[in-house]
């Protein structure tokens, strides 16, 4: 094999691994390459899976990421599933075998809910198990060889060429389909606590204000507040978002890399195979932090909400 | 790497299984948990208390053996005075019947002396008479000198 080909070889087998299966709507008049290599054109627009990246782009926003909605909500199901046949079961008798696991879980994110936020909600809790539930599942898929399931959907398919991503984390539609949840959810309790007026006062007013007899000040300062707190409302969700997105999608190409190695030789193959072995045990500490971090970020945004600085003024 | 409709799937479905987990998950197992954790505290509350109990019951019990014991210490001392009294009363008894079987042998040795005194004072005169009889070789009319003779049993 010429290094040139190679070279074009593992380029194309990363970013293989890392298009999503978009199902989405092309427009009219589009020209789709088919795999011989000759064009043809939609006579109308079309809702269908995108055959290249290139076409997945074209798409624009009117696109479902096919594959990280149903792992993600497939995951979001064993997690809902398992969870609600254990609070079924739950008896005053000690807990055995799986109640006793997930009586585990729940205590720790309640104790977690309970040193962070400090109001009294029917929501934070729930939304604490799931993230971390669910974010950790998601996570999970990370450590699933790279190409075994990708394989089996391209074999149960027929299509040698399907694209298929697994760890929904590493798509930053699902990290920041997420984070936006947690924003809004943030500006609902806020103006639910403190009422629509006293969130505007929270951005407008804060950090400076000055008292009444120099009142002509906050004509400077309110402007300055209020790029402020928007800037920091608004980084909020995008760091919740993008930070689980940045890891896994890291740790998902080093994974990508290593894989790499198995198809050079036998010697480098074998290596490759202790690194993903290292990376894989290093990567459960990953995560498992990264859902742990998106679980306790998203309580104190909340906690952030619930928080009122009437007192101040 | 495209932002698309996918950002909102998944934002539905993260408000989903939230929604999901508020209603059938978190509140039945933290309310388990508490009742449980509720009814453990009360077990232990409870088992201090049986302690406590059982502590309490063995110093009863204890003092009351104290005073069993205490009581039977009287009792038995006063048994043994009570036996003692017996005795002394047994004895007592026993030497006044003692004194009075005495009396009474006496009285009936008196008696039988005296008797025995009448038997011979009666026997006296008729003694006499035949020892006078022989002396003085004739008959000695009884009628004369019976006089003399009651004087004589008399002094006997």
């Amino acid at each position: 094999m010429a290094s040139s080909e190679e070279a074009i070889t593992a380029t194309d087998y990363i970013q293989h691994h890392l298009q999503n299966l978009t199902y989405g709507k092309l427009p009219a008049g589009y020209e789709r390459l088919q795999s011989d290599g000759s064009a043809s054109i939609l006579e109308k627009d079309t809702w269908t899976f995108a055959h290249s990246a290139e076409e997945a782009k074209d798409m624009g926003f009117m696109a479902l990421h096919v594959d990280t909605l149903g792992w993600s909500i497939v995951l979001g199901l064993v997690f809902s599933i398992v969870f609600s046949k254990a609070a079924k079961a739950a008896t005053m008798k000690p807990p055995k075998g799986l109640l006793s696991f997930v009586e585990l879980i729940v205590e720790g994110v309640n104790n977690v809910v309970k040193d962070t936020f400090h109001h009294k909600s029917r929501f934070v809790g729930p939304m604490a198990l799931t993230i971390f539930c669910w974010v950790f599942l998601m996570n999970l898929m990370d450590l699933i060889p790279v190409d075994w399931l990708p394989k089996a959907a391209a074999t149960i398919s027929g299509d040698p060429h399907l694209f298929f991503k697994v760890v929904p984390t590493t798509d930053p539609n699902a990290t920041m389909g997420m984070a936006i949840s947690i924003f809004l959810l943030m500006i609902f309790f806020s103006c639910r606590e403190k009422g629509v007026l006293g969130f505007i006062k929270e951005l407008t007013c804060h950090p400076f204000f000055a008292p009444k007899r120099l009142w002509y000040l906050n004509l400077f300062l309110v402007p300055i507040n209020t790029l402020l707190e928007t800037v920091s409302l608004l980084a909020k969700p995008v760091s919740l978002g993008l930070r689980l997105f940045g890891n896994l999608y890291a740790g998902e190409v080093i994974f990508i890399l290593i894989a790499l190695t198995f198809g050079v030789n036998l010697v480098i193959g074998l290596l490759g195979g202790v690194m993903q072995w290292v990376w894989a045990v290093f990567h459960i500490l990953v995560i498992l932090i990264q859902a742990f971090v998106f679980m306790v970020l998203s309580i104190v945004y909340m906690g952030m909400a619930f928080d009122s600085h009437d007192e101040q003024h | 790497m495209n932002i698309n409709l996918t950002l909102i799937g998944q934002s539905l479905t993260f408000l989903f299984f939230i929604a999901f987990c508020m209603r059938y998950v978190w509140p039945a197992l933290l309310d388990m948990m508490e009742k449980r954790e509720d009814r453990i505290t009360k077990g232990l509350q409870a088992a201090d208390r049986a302690d406590k109990d059982l502590e309490l019951a063995k110093q009863q019990a204890a003092k009351q053996l104290k005073d069993a014991k205490d009581q039977a210490v009287v009792i038995i001392d006063q048994a043994n005075k009570r036996a003692a009294q017996i005795v002394e009363e047994a004895k007592d008894q026993a030497r006044s019947e003692g004194e009075r079987i005495k009396t009474a042998a006496h009285a009936e040795v008196e008696q039988e002396i005296n008797q025995a005194r009448e038997a011979l004072r009666g026997k006296v005169s008729v003694l006499a008479l035949a020892g006078a009889e022989k002396i003085l070789g004739a008959s000695v009319d009884a009628k004369v000198h019976s006089s003399m003779l009651e004087k004589l049993s008399a002094e006997l």
